[in-house]
């Protein structure tokens, strides 16, 4: 029997603000343990919360992003747990009235892990059940015979994106994160760095018979911190539950632990009992009204990356490979934006930035931000190619030698002298020398083998030292030679 | 919902981690029903078309320009800690 995974994911995003989401204390990672706390984030008793009112706005940013319907009022809910990281024995949350519901997500190709793009099921959308606003908990430190508690992160806003189990796959679920990574970099709402747990996940996996309505016993695994380690974690927990099911075994809901290091899922301990969280309304915190500020929210949804591509293919005949690349990182998809600005061949820039620039920038070790070429210096050597001064090949040497040193195009064309030759009576002479030096080739070609023209193409660029404008010395063999 | 006779003060004791002794969860069991009652008792007014209140007062958005406060210092957040290391409060050790 054949059987299929159904997965779910419970993403959080710690959200980008100045400071923490109840009190002022700044929402910064690293700083030293226990520095940025204060009575309402160690959970002191009479300490009141004032929620962040940008928190509250960028969720409601990402649920425009994300198509959600915005609840015209939303409030807090205080949901019970004790544990060493959350002192006050409650988190505050969103229960039954969260700030976004519904929405959903199409995965972008380009998301698809490199070595799957084989597995990538064109436009798949994942839908979402709601988004809400809760408290991020205090980090704990694990030692020999204790732990330790920083409070630095206790009360950061934190963001729970819940998805319907939509997704059929490990790549799926990875590539569903990848491009709502992206989505909220574009936005600003999120670093959504994994590495300091800025985005974290919990994933629910079953495994059903192919063909069967009916979902099967669904596992939990917890606060993954990766997204590679999301598809790792997953693949293992559905071969797991597979061969379990194929063996005549039963499975049992539970949460699991994924341990990177021995690449398998491991039962957690307690915890199992009362999962009753006695949600009730937050007495300390005033409903919020969303309709007072939504339009000034509305008008910060950026273009979304999937959006962009879109553009870039459709108005700027940018190929698709190359969209992909630039839509997948925003400053330099600006940075692109910048340099056709003046140019018409749209599709040579994206050439240059996506072969050219990026190579240079991963070998420097530099961002695009940090680019020693300005947009406009690229804009301006691509319409040299395009007056035809200088070939395409002799623009990516100008180019390596623009990053160098940071000069124009312009002046290094002339210093070097690269001027491209498109003068038509030096280009005429030249091909005459080469049509009388070859007349055994212009023999075959009128024989018929016109494919030979090349190789005389090859030997003008070689007289011109590189000079001539290939094109041009195309077009005047042929003529020549009466094609 | 459960009957109101059948409430369990153990498992709600538990559930807020509160340690009763016998004589406490006998006098709480009457206490509470005696609670759930009334509740049972309000639950019974008809409240069709009565919108629903998020809060006792009638306000919204109360909220905060995302400003930096000053934060305690890292001694005073730690003064009432039973156990420090390294900045860190120190706890029983914690089992995932
Ligand atoms: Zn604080």
């Amino acid at each position: 029997m054949n059987y299929e995974a159904v997965i779910g994911l419970e993403v959080h995003v710690q959200l980008r603000t100045r400071t923490k989401m109840f009190c002022g204390c700044e929402n910064e990672f690293g700083a030293a343990p226990n520095t940025r706390t204060c009575p309402v984030c160690l959970g002191l008793p009479g300490a009141l919360p004032t929620p962040n009112h940008a928190a509250i706005h960028l969720v409601a940013l990402t649920g425009l992003m994300l198509g959600c319907e915005i609840a015209p009022r939303c409030k807090f809910d205080r949901k019970s747990y004790f544990y060493p990281d959350m002192p006050k024995n409650y988190q505050i949350s969103q229960y039954d009235l969260p700030t976004c519901r519904g929405g959903g997500l199409e995965i972008m190709r380009e998301s698809y892990p490199k070595d799957a793009q084989k597995k990538v099921v064109a436009g798949r959308y994942i839908r979402l059940v709601r988004i809400h606003l809760e408290e991020d908990v205090a980090k704990s430190f694990h030692f020999e015979t204790a732990s330790g508690i920083d409070f630095n992160r206790a009360g950061t806003p934190l963001m729970e994106i819940v998805t319907m189990p939509d997704l059929r796959s490990p790549e799926e679920a990875f590539a569903f994160l990848s491009t709502l990574k992206l989505v909220l970099l574009y936005g600003g709402v999120s670093d959504a760095d994994m590495e300091k747990g800025q985005l974290r996940c919990d994933c629910n996996v079953s495994v059903r018979p192919v063909g069967q309505e009916e979902l099967g016993t669904k596992v939990e695994i917890k606060n993954m911190n990766s997204i590679s380690g999301v598809r790792r974690a997953l693949a293992y927990e559905i071969e797991r539950q597979t061969e379990m099911l194929r063996g005549g075994g039963r499975l049992t809901q539970e949460t699991r632990r994924w341990d990177e290091a021995a690449g398998a899922t491991f039962a957690m301990r307690g915890k199992e009992m009362a999962h009753d969280y006695r949600y009730f309304p937050e007495p300390d915190l005033l409903p919020v009204d969303t309709a007072a500020w939504l339009d000034d929210v509305r008008r910060r949804v950026p273009e979304l990356p999937l959006a962009r591509k879109r553009r870039f293919v459709e108005m700027l005949k940018v190929s698709d490979s190359n969209a992909g690349v630039l839509v997948a990182d925003c400053a330099l998809a600006d940075w692109f934006e910048k340099a056709v600005k003046d140019v018409t061949n749209t599709q040579g820039v994206a050439n240059l930035v996506v072969n050219d620039l990026l190579r240079e920038l991963g070998a420097a070790g530099k961002g695009v931000t940090e680019s020693p070429v300005a947009p406009e210096a690229l804009g301006a050597l691509v319409a040299l190619t395009d007056a035809g001064r200088i070939s395409s090949s002799q623009a990516k040497e100008v180019f390596v030698e623009m990053f160098r040193t940071g000069r124009a195009a312009a002046e290094i064309v002339t210093e070097r002298g690269l001027e491209q030759v498109s003068d038509a009576g030096a280009i005429g002479k030249l091909c005459d020398e080469v049509l009388e030096g070859n007349a055994p080739i212009v023999v075959q070609i009128r024989a018929g083998n016109a494919k030979a023209v090349g190789n005389l193409v090859g030997q003008v660029m070689k007289l011109s030292k590189g000079k001539a404008n290939p094109a041009m010395v195309n077009a005047v063999l042929h003529r020549k030679l009466g094609l | 919902m459960s009957a109101p006779s059948s409430i369990d003060v153990g498992y709600v004791a538990q559930l807020a981690r509160l340690k009763l002794s016998e004589e406490e969860t006998r006098r709480f069991q009457g206490q509470l029903e005696q609670i759930v009652r009334y509740i049972e008792q309000i639950r019974r007014l008809d409240v069709a078309g009565i919108e629903p209140t998020a809060h006792a007062v009638d306000r919204s958005n109360v909220t905060r320009d995302d400003a930096a406060a000053p934060s305690l210092s890292s001694e005073e957040a730690l003064a009432n800690a039973p156990v420090r290391a390294n900045g860190l409060f120190m706890v029983p050790k914690v089992i995932e």
